[in-house]
């Protein structure tokens, strides 16, 4: 039977290329393809640097895929791999990404005021098929400070569950709910004056508030 | 001012309390006697309504992954270099 950590034809898939056969694993990976990028780039931001990595991890993917045990989701251990490299590249760049456009916005106990009540409508995610809108959208996301953007992105972009999160960043339950909720307030911050509807439609800013 | 709610009453709950819970309410982590307490203050306050969904709406708007889409030929490379390897 196939654990439910697989899915269909997974186990199979994997079985074979332990056993030799490279072209199943090119069958295994492909799924994942988009989710292990997405998860470089929450480190990284960058997109050659993502692509870099993304490929380190697949390929450390293949050499380790023998010691998978079906214990966790595959695309929770494929992200645990692709996190550990982008950290590592991090660490070897010595980079400092802390610049940060909350700070002003936080006390010291971590309460989060937002700056502007704009009422959104909702927005199709079809917009982020217009790439200035896509840019403004990671560019938000980039500006957020590291520890809740890579919180954000396992949590709202790849759906890992708030257990998946704490055991890949190896944060607390709690952490990982605090950050995670002051990326998502700072992100509706700063994509509300943009995204509430005037960006698509030429509609003036103040007519979405309800007052 | 408290409002009632079949028999239990609802203790007002302050604008910057339900900011701090806000992710964990669409998260559905919070108490069911907190949740009331935050629908009640929901239905009579704009603001924190607006913040409500603004913020569901950049989590709808992420949902689907389309905001880091793959560059061009990243599979193809990625493809080729998984040829190389002995």
């Amino acid at each position: 039977m196939t654990p439910p950590q697989l899915r269909p034809n997974e186990a199979e898939l994997i079985k074979s290329v332990c056993d030799g056969e490279r072209e199943a694993f090119y069958e295994l990976m492909r799924p994942y393809e988009r989710m292990i990028y997405a998860t470089a780039i929450a480190v990284l931001k960058n997109p050659a640097d993502a692509e870099e990595v993304a490929q380190e991890a697949v390929m450390k993917a293949l050499s380790n895929l023998g010691r998978f045990r079906a214990e966790s989701k595959f695309s929770t251990w494929l992200i645990q791999i692709t996190y550990n490299e982008a950290r590592m590249k991090v660490k070897k760049a010595r980079q400092h990404l802390y610049e940060s456009i909350d700070e002003q916005q936080q006390n010291e106990k971590g309460d989060f005021w937002p700056k502007d009540f704009a009422d959104w409508r909702p927005i199709p995610s079809e917009v982020l098929e217009q790439n200035e809108i896509r840019q403004a959208v990671q560019d938000a996301i980039n500006s957020l400070r590291p520890e809740y953007r890579e919180v954000f992105i396992l949590r709202d972009v790849q759906h890992l569950s708030i257990k998946e999160t704490t055991t890949i960043l190896g944060i607390s339950k709690a952490n990982v709910k605090t950050r995670l909720h002051r990326a998502r307030l700072q992100l509706r911050d700063s994509l509300a004056p943009g995204l509430d509807g005037c960006w698509i439609k030429g509609q003036s800013h103040r007519k979405v508030r309800p007052w | 001012m408290v409002k009632k709610k079949a028999g239990m009453p609802i203790i007002e709950i302050s604008c910057v309390e339900v900011w701090r819970e806000i992710s964990n309410y669409l998260d559905h982590e919070i108490s069911a006697e907190l949740r009331d307490r935050m629908e009640a203050h929901f239905k009579a306050c704009a603001h924190c309504t607006a913040v409500l969904d603004g913020t569901r709406n950049v989590m709808e708007l992420v949902g689907d992954g389309k905001v880091f889409p793959l560059p061009e030929g990243f599979s193809k490379r990625l493809y080729k270099k998984l040829q190389k390897l002995p």
